[in-house]
C-alpha cells in the first residue's frame, strides 16, 4: 500500500465563475426545465386531456342547462357557456401546470437533480428565478396550445389578439410559479402536497372566475374572489380573447367597489404578486438548515 | 502532508435527535478515507456539512483549507459529490448531464470539451454518450455522476455509499474506475459505506456508530484491535456455553445472533482445546481472521445492520415509484 505522500497529488486551482454570473446560471436552470418539458412530450398531450374534459363535458352540459343565452340580458346577446369558459380553461391549465411544476422540487431537493444545483458554486437566487421562470414558460405554453380550439367556441384569432394573449398568460403563469416555487421550498415531504392541492390550488380555481362570473355573488364570496390573484390573471385574458370577437364580456370584468379595473392594472397586480413571491422563495433557497 | 478536511468537535442536532454528536477527523491531500457505519449513524449528515448543504450546529470543519460555514461558495468550487441517490438528470443525454456540470462549474469550452471526452472513456461509456440517462442501469448512472463529480478538477471527491444497490460485480468495477481516477487525478477521496469488505479498498476507516466516531485506523490497524483470530461457534444454548468458556478459559465471548464469537491470538491451536473441553454439543464451528465485521462488533457491541425503513426512506422509494426511475 502507498501512503498519500508518495503518490503524485496536483494542486488544482478552481476555474472561475458560471458564465454569465447569475444570468447565466439562471439560463442553465432554465433550458434545463425546457429540454424536460419538450422531451417529454407525451406527458405533454396527456396534460391536455384534463382541460379538454373541462371544455367539451363540462362546458356542453352546463351551456345546454342554461340555453344559448348565458349572461344575456334585455336586448344584449349572451355568451354560451363553453364560450365563457374557454379562458377559463386556458387559465386552468396555466394553474396546474404552474403549480404541480412547482411541487417537483420537493422530491427533486432531497432525491433528485436539485442537489447537483444546489451543491454547485452558484448563486441560489439563480435556482429560484430559473425555476420559477422555466415553469412558468411550460405552463404558459400548455395554456397556449389550447388557442387552437379558438374557431370551434366561436373565436377568432388576430395577430395582435394572440400577442397580447402570451403576455398576459405567461404574466399569469409567472405569478402562479412564483407561488408554487414559495411553498415548495417550504416544504419538506410530499405530505404537504395535498394540503397544497385542496386548500389552495382548487380553492384558488374555483374562485377565479374560471368557471362563473365573478359578479353578482354574495358578499363574502366576493371578497374571497377579489383577494385571489389567480382573478386578475384570469380577467384580463377573457376580456381580450372574447372581447376582440366581439362578445359582450365587459360585463363580467372584475370590479371593486363598482369600478372596473383596467387590463393594464390588473396584469401589474399578478406581476406584483409574482415577484413578491419569488423574493420569498429566493430568501428560502438561499437559506441553510 | 497537508490535511485537505479538518472537522473537530462537530455535532448536527436536527431538533431534538443529535444526528452528529462530536466528530473529530482530518484527511490527508491524496488519501482514500472511508466512512463506514449502519444505517442512521450520521454518514450523509456529516458528508452534507462538509459539502456545504447543512451548517454544523457545533464545532468547526474546513475543507481545502476553508471552514464550511464561512465561505461555503469556496468550498463548493473546491469539492464534487456523488450523492447516495442518483442526482442526474433522468431526461438528459449522459454528455447533456457533464456539458451542464461543466458549465455550472464555469469550465472553459474548449477545456470542457476534453475533459468530458477523456472522463466518458474513463468510466467507459463513450459510446452511450449520446443516450438518454433514463436509458441506463444503475451501475452505469454511478459511473456516470462519478466523472461529473471529478469534472471540475476538485481537491476532494465526497462519494455517499457510492456502490449501495449494486451488485458485487457492478460495486468492484466502481472502485476500479475510482481507483484509476484516483492516479490519473490525485483526487481524495471520501467515501461512506454500510459494506464492511469495501471498506478494505480505503487507506484510512472512521467507524461511525449513533453519530460518534467508535475507531479510526488503517484496515490493518483495527483489525489488529482484535487479538488475533476469531472463532465462531454455534451451540444449543448460548449464555450456557458463555458461562463454561469464561469459567475454563478465561474469555469472555460477544454474543451474536445466536453465536458466540471468541477472540484468540492463536486460534489454530485453541480451537482443538476448546472442542474437548466444552461440556456441551457444539453444532457448527469456524475459524477465521477478523474481518471488519468483527471490529465493528467489538466496538460498538452490535453487529452493522439494516434497518427498517425510515420516512425518508420511504419518501426516496415513493418518489422512485413516482418517476419509474430505478436504480
Ligand atoms: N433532515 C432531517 N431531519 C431530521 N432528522 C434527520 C434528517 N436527516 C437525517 N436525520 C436523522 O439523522 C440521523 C442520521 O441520518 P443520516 O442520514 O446522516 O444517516 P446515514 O448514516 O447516512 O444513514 P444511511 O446509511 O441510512 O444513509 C438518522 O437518525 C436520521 O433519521
Ligand atoms: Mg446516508
Amino acid at each position: 500500500m502507498t501512503t498519500a505522500a508518495q503518490r503524485t497529488t496536483m494542486v488544482t486551482t478552481p476555474f472561475g465563475e458560471v458564465g454569465g454570473g447569475l444570468l447565466g446560471a439562471i439560463y442553465i436552470v432554465w433550458w434545463r426545465d425546457i429540454i424536460r418539458y419538450w422531451r417529454d412530450r407525451a406527458r405533454v398531450g396527456a396534460s391536455l386531456a384534463q382541460p379538454l374534459l373541462y371544455l367539451v363535458i363540462f362546458g356542453t352540459g352546463l351551456a345546454s342547462s342554461l340555453g344559448g343565452g348565458f349572461g344575456s340580458s334585455a336586448g344584449a346577446a349572451g355568451v354560451s357557456y363553453t364560450t365563457f369558459i374557454f379562458p377559463g380553461v386556458i387559465s386552468m391549465s396555466v394553474l396546474f401546470t404552474s403549480i404541480f411544476g412547482a411541487m417537483s422540487i420537493v422530491w427533486d431537493r432531497e432525491f433528485g437533480f436539485m442537489r447537483e444545483l444546489l451543491v454547485a458554486p452558484i448563486d441560489r437566487a439563480a435556482i429560484a428565478v430559473g425555476k420559477t421562470l422555466g415553469g412558468a414558460t411550460q405552463a404558459m405554453i400548455q395554456g397556449l396550445i389550447l388557442l387552437v380550439l379558438a374557431p370551434f367556441v366561436g373565436v377568432t384569432l388576430s395577430p395582435a389578439v394572440v400577442l397580447e394573449i402570451v403576455v398576459l398568460t405567461f404574466v399569469l403563469a409567472f405569478g402562479l410559479s412564483a407561488m408554487g416555487v414559495a411553498l415548495a421550498s417550504y416544504m419538506r415531504s410530499m405530505q404537504g402536497f395535498q394540503v397544497v392541492m385542496n386548500f389552495l390550488m382548487m380553492p384558488m380555481f374555483f374562485l377565479s372566475g374560471a368557471l362563473f362570473p365573478l359578479v353578482g355573488l354574495p358578499s363574502w364570496m366576493t371578497v374571497l374572489t377579489r383577494l385571489n390573484p389567480a382573478s386578475y390573471g384570469i380577467d384580463p385574458i377573457r376580456r381580450t380573447l372574447l372581447g376582440s370577437s366581439g362578445f359582450p364580456v365587459e360585463r363580467f370584468a372584475i370590479n371593486i367597489f363598482d369600478r372596473t379595473l383596467p387590463i393594464a392594472v390588473e396584469a401589474a397586480i399578478v406581476l406584483a404578486f409574482g415577484l413578491v413571491m419569488l423574493a420569498v422563495a429566493v430568501r428560502a433557497f438561499q437559506r441553510r438548515d | 502532508m497537508t490535511a485537505v478536511i479538518e472537522v473537530a468537535s462537530l455535532v448536527k442536532k436536527y431538533g431534538e435527535l443529535e444526528a452528529v454528536r462530536g466528530i473529530d477527523l482530518s484527511v490527508e491531500q491524496g488519501e482514500v478515507f472511508g466512512f463506514l457505519g449502519p444505517n442512521g449513524a450520521g454518514k450523509t449528515t456529516t458528508i452534507s456539512i462538509l459539502c456545504t448543504l447543512l451548517r454544523p450546529t457545533a464545532g468547526k470543519a474546513r475543507v481545502a483549507g476553508i471552514d464550511v460555514a464561512q465561505d461555503p461558495a469556496a468550498v463548493r468550487r473546491r469539492i464534487g459529490l456523488v450523492f447516495q441517490d442518483p442526482s442526474l438528470d433522468d431526461q438528459l443525454t449522459a454528455r447533456e448531464n457533464l456539458e451542464l456540470h461543466g458549465r455550472i462549474y464555469g469550465v472553459p469550452g474548449a477545456v470542457r470539451k476534453q475533459r468530458i471526452d477523456e472522463l466518458l472513456g474513463v468510466v467507459e461509456l463513450a459510446d452511450r454518450a449520446g443516450s438518454l440517462v433514463k436509458t441506463f442501469s444503475g451501475g452505469m448512472k454511478r459511473r456516470l455522476e462519478i466523472a461529473r463529480g471529478v469534472l471540475h478538477h476538485p481537491q476532494v471527491l465526497f462519494l455517499d455509499e457510492p456502490t449501495l444497490g449494486l451488485d458485487p460485480q457492478t460495486r468492484k468495477h466502481i472502485w476500479d474506475y475510482l481507483s484509476a481516477l484516483r492516479k490519473r487525478e490525485g483526487v481524495t477521496l471520501f467515501m461512506t459505506t454500510h459494506y464492511m469488505d469495501e471498506a478494505e479498498f480505503c487507506d484510512r476507516i472512521a467507524i461511525i456508530d449513533r453519530g460518534t466516531i467508535a475507531a479510526l485506523g488503517t484496515p490493518a490497524e483495527l483489525k489488529g484491535r482484535i487479538g488475533g483470530d476469531v472463532i465462531t461457534l454455534a451451540v444449543a444454548d448460548v449464555p450456557a456455553a458463555a458461562r463454561e468458556i469464561k469459567e475454563r478459559f478465561g474469555i469472555d465471548p460477544l454474543a451474536a445472533n445466536g453465536t458466540l464469537r471468541i477472540e484468540v491470538p492463536d486460534g489454530a491451536s485453541f480451537l482443538p482445546r476448546l472442542v474437548r473441553e466444552l461440556p456441551m454439543p457444539i453444532s457448527t464451528v469456524s475459524l477465521s481472521r477478523p474481518s471488519l465485521d468483527d471490529v465493528f462488533l467489538k466496538l460498538t457491541g452490535h453487529a452493522i445492520r439494516t434497518e427498517g425503513a425510515s420516512e425518508k426512506d420511504m419518501m426516496r422509494n415513493m418518489g422512485r415509484m413516482w418517476r419509474g426511475g430505478r436504480r
